[in-house]
């Protein structure tokens, strides 16, 4: 097996834990829910498209992002709760972009569907706007190669890849996944970081990314 | 070993570690809780859990309780029963009752915390006095539909602390403090959750003359008219019959609740109709409380209203089915024919415990699924990490806070 690269600057695992803060903004019909959306601040449209992914580790009923959750099981909007779900999330590299696609996406079937507008929940069913206040503090682990860096992959919370994964690209708006920009930066490996940011991490749990992301890194060394 | 550290078998070794990390943070502050109770009820019980951990884990926190007579506690029980939206007389006297201890407390309660964290309405007056040390509100209390009146006395004091704490979304309106969004959560190596041995939950069901010869149907609350205990006997008498099985109301009453006896009385008269009905009291008696769970076929939670219902927490941990009303925490406990049913009315829940008892693969998979959405969300160690964040959130007030 050939020596790994060694990292002049080691990869310093952080990790993201969140406070659910609550707004007090409810909507009980679809234009409710689309002029707020329109004026909540990003951290709420963060909360509501990223929420499910830390808070259910395994399969779950729910789809991934609460708006399509509540157009569909409470207003019975199941064309308009797919349409939502379907947003290719990965696609959005800011938080302004996925909010205009969710406007557009709410607008465009309102003026198909006129009578869209007349639904309206059950009183304690409304949408609840939640914003996310997300804490970033640096864990104890660092790893110079592939090797170092696999082996902390299998030990740290699903909250540090959660963060290096999902927040560091859209919520602070990087241009790629922490890992892949290391592994690309400071090991030169370009192939393997582009296999790790070439897929779809909003359709796995997290535990099932951090499988696949051992398992790519472990092939490469096996190399 | 730490106490802390038994939590890593059950939730992995690098949750703990982000715990300490958290702690590090908090270091050099003291945070002082203030209640009505040491004993009884949810709150008093949560944080008999927690404190301990949080000073292994290096916060120095505090536990003081205020003082409050007969009458205090009989309006703080209606103010609860309003803010839950019951219908209650509320007078002029019972504001200056209300007025009248908590100006007491005021003088002899020191708040010496760096953070004051007040839990619940009762110990509420004390932010008046608010020095330059931060203060916490948590209402532990369904307060979707309150009583505008109680609720707008309330406010005058809420709008005075740095943020207030809910349980479930729904419980939030617009305030002019920040809010935060932090559900309870069980222990489970507590004396209520942990393993037992069928030994034990064999001599317990002896020592209350409880033959496991038909299904066991339970409810676990305090007897309180918000836990709808009769509306659970009639739930249970539809069920009966056309399926042959038991009752279990098993619960006791809390120091703060004056109105616990009169409810047992009447839930004690309507269990006349039925020999297979068992009233339990129990008071804080846990190893009981968990042999029963977990001897049960099903927990019923039938609540009108409901502060967050950690009964049904603790049932979905023991992998129980679950049948529960759709009120206050418990559908984020419960998501419908996943995790337990929710049902809305008596008849809903009778249907709801027929299916269950009709379909034992069905209700043995809702609460697998209960369990796993349990041991993600609304175990304790979740509960200390999301405290701590409060904490510094009340020093950071950005949305992302680095703290490299």
């Amino acid at each position: 097996m050939p020596e790994l690269i060694k990292a002049k600057d080691p990869f310093k695992f952080c990790t993201r834990l969140h406070l659910s803060e609550l707004t007090g903004l409810r909507a009980a019909t679809l234009d409710q829910l689309l002029a707020l959306i329109k004026e909540v601040p990003g951290s709420c449209i963060y909360h509501h498209t990223h929420r499910f992914l830390q808070q259910h580790q395994f399969l779950s009923p729910e789809p991934p992002n609460d708006f399509a959750f509540w157009v569909t099981d409470i207003l019975g909007e199941d064309e308009l709760g797919e349409r939502l779900v379907s947003i290719d999330t990965i696609q959005y590299s800011t938080i302004r972009d996925l909010r205009e696609k969710i406007v557009s996406t709410i607008e465009t079937y309102l003026n198909g569907n006129l009578l869209a507008k007349l639904k309206f929940s059950r009183s304690g069913e409304e949408f609840h706007f939640i914003k996310s206040v997300s804490f970033i503090l640096p864990t104890n682990y660092v790893a110079y190669d592939l090797s170092e860096f696999v082996e902390v992959l299998k030990k740290i919370t699903i909250d540090s890849i959660y963060f290096h994964i999902f927040e560091a690209r859209l919520r602070l708006e990087k241009p790629t996944n922490d890992f892949s920009f290391w592994i690309e930066n400071s090991l030169g490996d370009k192939k393997l970081a582009n296999n790790i940011s070439s897929f779809d991490p909003y359709t796995s749990t997290l535990e099932d990314l951090r499988g696949k992301i051992i398992h790519m890194i472990e092939n490469r060394i096996s190399q | 070993m730490a106490e802390i550290e038994k939590y890593a078998p059950l939730v992995g070794q690098s949750v703990i570690d982000d715990l300490r990390l958290l702690s590090e943070r908090l270091k050099g502050k003291v945070i002082q809780h203030i209640n009505s109770t040491p004993v009884g009820g949810g709150v008093a019980e949560i944080l008999n859990r927690m404190l301990p951990l949080l000073m292994e884990l290096g916060v120095d926190t505090k536990w003081d309780v205020i003082k409050g007579g007969e009458q205090f506690f009989a309006v703080t029980k209606k103010f609860h029963n309003a803010l839950h939206g019951r219908a209650e007389v509320i007078t002029q006297r019972d504001l200056e009752i209300f007025m009248e201890t908590s100006q007491q407390n005021i003088k002899s309660v020191d708040t010496y915390g760096d953070i004051v964290f007040i839990h619940d309405p009762q110990p509420i007056a004390l932010v008046k006095k608010k020095a330059n040390n931060k203060w916490l509100w948590r209402c532990h209390v369904d307060v979707s539909n309150p009583n505008e009146r109680v609720w707008g006395f309330l406010m005058d004091f809420i709008v005075q602390y740095d943020s207030a704490i809910f349980s479930a979304p729904s419980f939030s309106r617009k305030l002019p403090i920040r809010q935060f969004l932090i559900p309870p959560s069980i222990d489970p190596l507590s004396d209520k959750n942990k393993e037992l041995s069928q030994e034990t939950i064999n001599s317990v069901l002896r020592k209350y003359n409880i033959k496991k010869d038909k299904p066991i149907i339970t409810q676990v609350s305090r007897f309180d008219r918000l836990k709808d205990p009769i509306g659970v006997i009639g739930a249970y008498l539809q069920v009966k019959k056309y399926i042959n099985c038991q009752l279990i109301l098993a619960g006791g009453t809390a120091e703060d609740d004056p109105e616990g006896f009169k409810v047992l009385d009447e839930v004690k008269e309507e269990a006349k109709k039925d020999p297979d009905i068992h009233i339990l009291l129990l008071p804080q008696n846990d190893i009981e409380v968990n042999a029963l769970q977990r001897a049960s076929d099903i927990i019923v939670q039938k609540s009108l209203k409901e502060g967050f219902g950690l009964t049904v927490a603790e049932a979905l941990w023991k992998a129980k089915p679950v049948v529960a009303s759709n009120v206050g925490g418990i559908p984020l406990q419960i998501k419908h024919k996943y995790s337990g049913l929710l049902c809305h009315s008596i008849e809903g829940a009778s249907f709801a415990i027929k299916q269950l008892l009709g379909s034992p693969a069905y209700a043995q998979k809702l609460g697998e699924n209960g369990r796993e959405h349990i041991k993600n969300n609304f175990l304790i160690t979740r509960h200390l990490r999301d405290y701590m964040l409060l904490f510094l959130s009340l020093y950071y007030p950005e949305d992302i806070v680095h703290l490299c």
